[in-house]
């Protein structure tokens, strides 16, 4: 699938996915990566190391802050896949230099799937 | 690729100005193909958040430290409140810990060519931009309150992107930058008579709340001070998403008027008055001050507090700027409130300072104070006028 590279990057890793927004700020633990959001599609679920594939981010701005923080505990996701990158998200990915790519169909990924991000060119890809 | 840059940015955006310049561009030019910006432009003045240790944590300090090797502002740029005053924290019951820290941040800052004054108000202060100049500022109220009263133009900026446009001088040109996306598209008729800033931030949160993210249209209100505008841009930009309002004869944008009108009546602020006001609480917290109390404000505030005293279990904080405290302090504000027992603190304010587990209950004028003490201290809270919360620290 063909998107937007929003930060460049080439990972392959496993495919965590939801159909719910994300706040980094308040919904993510910082030091574990586990989603702690009271209701959230993937609360008590680890983010960390994961291909993460989420619609788009919600909060507040201090959000960019959280993904730099889980990158220095080393908590952070392999890679991000959105529908729409909003830019909270967009300026963490940056600021913590983590792979990102927008603009693609997440109903085409399942968790559990292995995925290829491959931001330098845009594309995410299903290998199994 | 939509957005053109010149040769000077693409140099910025290749590493050859730096390190924090080469981040800060690629910040800007990814905000601006999100937002699909034709280009950048040039910003003569950056307000930044995101200064609190109490929000930013260890994490975000880090990222300053690394931006502070080798960044430094290229326009003149302020920094919104921190966790404390910066002077006399100590007196405030600010722990040695948090202050060391928070002067961390501070001194990171200041390396970078911030001016640290720590104010939600930089534009009572110094950073005070002309109509039609863009700018790029974080802080709700404070992009509330130039795009609206002073007619600068920006768009709600968060913390990294503020400093980002701070290294370049440059931001991306959508949203607020053009002149399209700032028409008016919902009038709000006020049938209610507004006299204090307190009614002004009963009147943003109504209106806040209706309107979201689309823009105002307000009539109705005959005259408004720099206070009541103040206290009005908090209060839509806290409740509402608001970064931008027209208020009929009074703010100086030029827009259509639109033809969707709804009404705004008495009985629409003695509901959220009624929202705003907990049920038993036990006041033992008055702060005056958010956003940041004028040199006016003080001054009223001092010959109230003149000869008396601040009652036994209460504590009372005005929370200003320090230019501003400093003019107190010369015009013998200070020493009248002070002496009262209430203390007049700066650079910081009570929805940042770390205060949770400190106080029960906030009695403030400020809609926006009563947003954060709840939701981030946990605190129950009641919104009066200014004159009624001094009452209730001295009886």
């Amino acid at each position: 699938m063909q998107g937007r590279i929003i930060f460049k990057g080439k990972v392959i890793g496993e495919a965590l996915v939801t159909g719910d927004d994300i706040s980094f700020y308040g919904g993510c633990d910082p030091e574990t990566g586990e989603i702690v959001e009271r209701g959230h599609h993937l609360e008590g679920k680890s983010i960390s190391g994961k291909i993460l594939v989420f619609p788009t981010g919600k909060g507040s701005t201090v959000g960019s802050y959280v993904l730099y923080a889980l990158k220095k505990a080393g908590k952070a996701p392999l890679a991000l896949i959105n529908k729409t990158t909003d830019p909270v998200v967009a300026v963490g990915c940056i600021i913590s230099e983590i792979p990102a790519v927008d603009q693609i169909d997440i109903s085409k990924i399942k968790t559990g799937q292995k995925v290829e991000v491959d931001a330098e060119n845009g594309v995410v890809s299903v290998i199994e | 690729m939509g957005l053109e840059l010149t040769s000077e940015e693409k140099m910025m955006l290749d590493g050859k100005h730096g390190k924090a310049t080469r981040k800060a561009m690629e910040i800007i030019t990814t905000l601006g193909e999100i937002y699909g910006a034709k280009r950048l432009i040039p910003v003569s003045s950056v307000q930044i958040a995101g200064v609190s240790y109490h929000n930013l944590g260890e994490a975000g300090l880090e990222y300053l430290k690394e931006m502070a090797e080798d960044g430094r502002t290229k326009v003149l740029t302020t920094l919104n409140p921190a966790g404390m005053d910066l002077e006399e924290w100590k007196k405030h019951g600010i722990s040695e810990d948090f202050a060391k820290n928070q002067q961390r941040v501070v001194d990171i800052f200041e390396k970078m060519g911030v001016v640290t004054t720590c104010t939600c108000t930089p534009y009572l202060i110094g950073n005070l931009p002309h109509y039609g100049e863009h700018i790029a500022w974080a802080e709700s109220s404070a992009v509330c309150f130039s795009n609206s009263v002073i007619g600068a133009l920006t768009n709600r900026e968060g913390g990294p992107s503020a400093l980002a446009s701070s290294l370049t001088g440059r931001t991306a040109e959508y949203g607020l930058h053009l002149q399209e996306n700032r028409i008016a598209e919902v009038k709000y008729e006020v049938q209610s008579k507004l006299t204090k800033p307190y009614d002004f931030g009963l009147l943003g949160y109504v209106i806040g709340e209706r309107t979201g993210r689309t823009i105002p249209y307000i009539t109705g209100i005959s005259k408004a001070t720099t206070e009541d505008l103040k206290s009005f841009s908090a209060s839509v930009a806290t409740y509402g998403g608001v970064a931008l309002f027209h208020m009929e004869g009074i703010t100086p944008n030029r827009t259509t008027i639109p033809t969707k009108t709804e009404l705004v009546t008495e009985d629409d602020l003695n509901r959220v008055r009624i929202q705003l006001d907990d049920k038993e609480v036990d006041i033992d917290f008055i702060s005056i001050g958010c956003p940041h109390a004028s040199i006016k404000e003080i001054g009223r505030i001092a010959e109230m507090l003149d000869g008396k005293k601040v009652a036994d279990g209460k504590t009372v904080w005005i929370t200003t700027a320090k230019p501003t405290k400093d003019i107190a302090m010369k015009m013998g504000y200070y020493d009248k409130i002070e002496k009262a027992g209430a203390f007049l603190v700066a650079d910081a304010c009570c929805a940042v300072a770390p205060l949770k587990g400190k106080f029960k209950g906030l009695m403030t004028d400020s809609a926006k104070a009563c947003f954060y003490a709840r939701g981030k201290n946990n605190f129950k809270t009641e919104i009066r006028t200014v004159e009624e919360c001094i009452q209730e620290a001295i009886s």
